[in-house]
């Protein structure tokens, strides 16, 4: 079955990203297919490949890369929350006129359009969040 | 169309619980993951209500999700059923759509 993940809430807050993550393995792992992760609201600061989080507890952003690696997921970030909450690629932080990028490898940014998609073309959307 | 309900919040802290059992169909489910599963426990004042729901309607907990809790199986109220990931990913497949209550 195909089925499509939305993240509303960023890393370390509750478990969200962290749910959506083991639930993302599992269904893989069953022969699902993974049709896109949306991070939506807070869960774009998943996103951020400049955490730093302390080298015995779990790396969100990086367990994400790998697993996009391994399956190539389609991990998209809502462009108007990267916006306000200062997640850039490097495409857009020419546009803004900004110094620097912080998205993580494997993730790419893209608009709300996304996730209609998403609705529209999984078989289900689990969502996970706050 | 059948709906799993996904309740993520401890019926201590909000209604989430309460709120969905107000407007769930005959043929819906309840999955109690993360703090959810508080609701689940035994002895406490929401057990009535889980013990009411499991009644009509079928109701899980997200096994990982207790253990992470130190919440033992057997200290669950009767009639709940235990679910790992795997389980968590049948019952959304099995549902015609979840419906999170965040």
């Amino acid at each position: 079955m195909k089925l499509a993940i939305q993240i509303n809430e960023g890393p370390y807050q509750h478990q969200a990203s962290d749910s959506a993550y083991q639930f993302t393995r599992a269904a893989l792992a069953k022969g699902h297919e993974i049709f896109r992760v949306f991070l939506y609201h807070d869960g774009v600061n998943n996103a951020t490949r400049l955490a730093v989080p302390p080298q015995d507890d779990r790396n969100i952003t990086q367990q994400w890369t790998q697993l996009q690696k391994e399956h190539e997921l389609d991990l998209v970030v809502c462009i108007a929350a990267a916006q306000r909450r200062g997640l850039l690629d490097e495409d857009e932080a020419k546009r803004q006129g900004k110094d620097a990028n912080n998205i993580a490898e494997g993730f790419r940014i893209s608009g709300l359009g996304q996730l209609i998609e998403a609705g529209i073309e999984a078989d289900r959307l689990v969502v996970f969040g706050d | 169309m059948s709906t799993l309900h996904t309740i993520n919040k401890s019926p201590f802290d909000r209604n989430s619980l309460g709120s969905c059992l107000r407007v769930i169909s005959d043929s819906d489910a309840i999955l109690l993951i993360e703090d959810g599963i508080y609701a689940a426990t035994s002895g406490t004042i929401f057990s009535d209500v889980v013990k009411a729901a499991v009644q009509s309607h079928s109701v899980y907990v997200l096994g990982p999700d207790l253990s992470a809790r130190g919440m033992k199986e057997d200290g669950i109220v009767e009639g709940v059923n235990v679910v790992d990931y795997e389980g968590f990913v049948d019952l959304v497949t099995e549902y015609d759509k979840t419906n999170s209550w965040l």
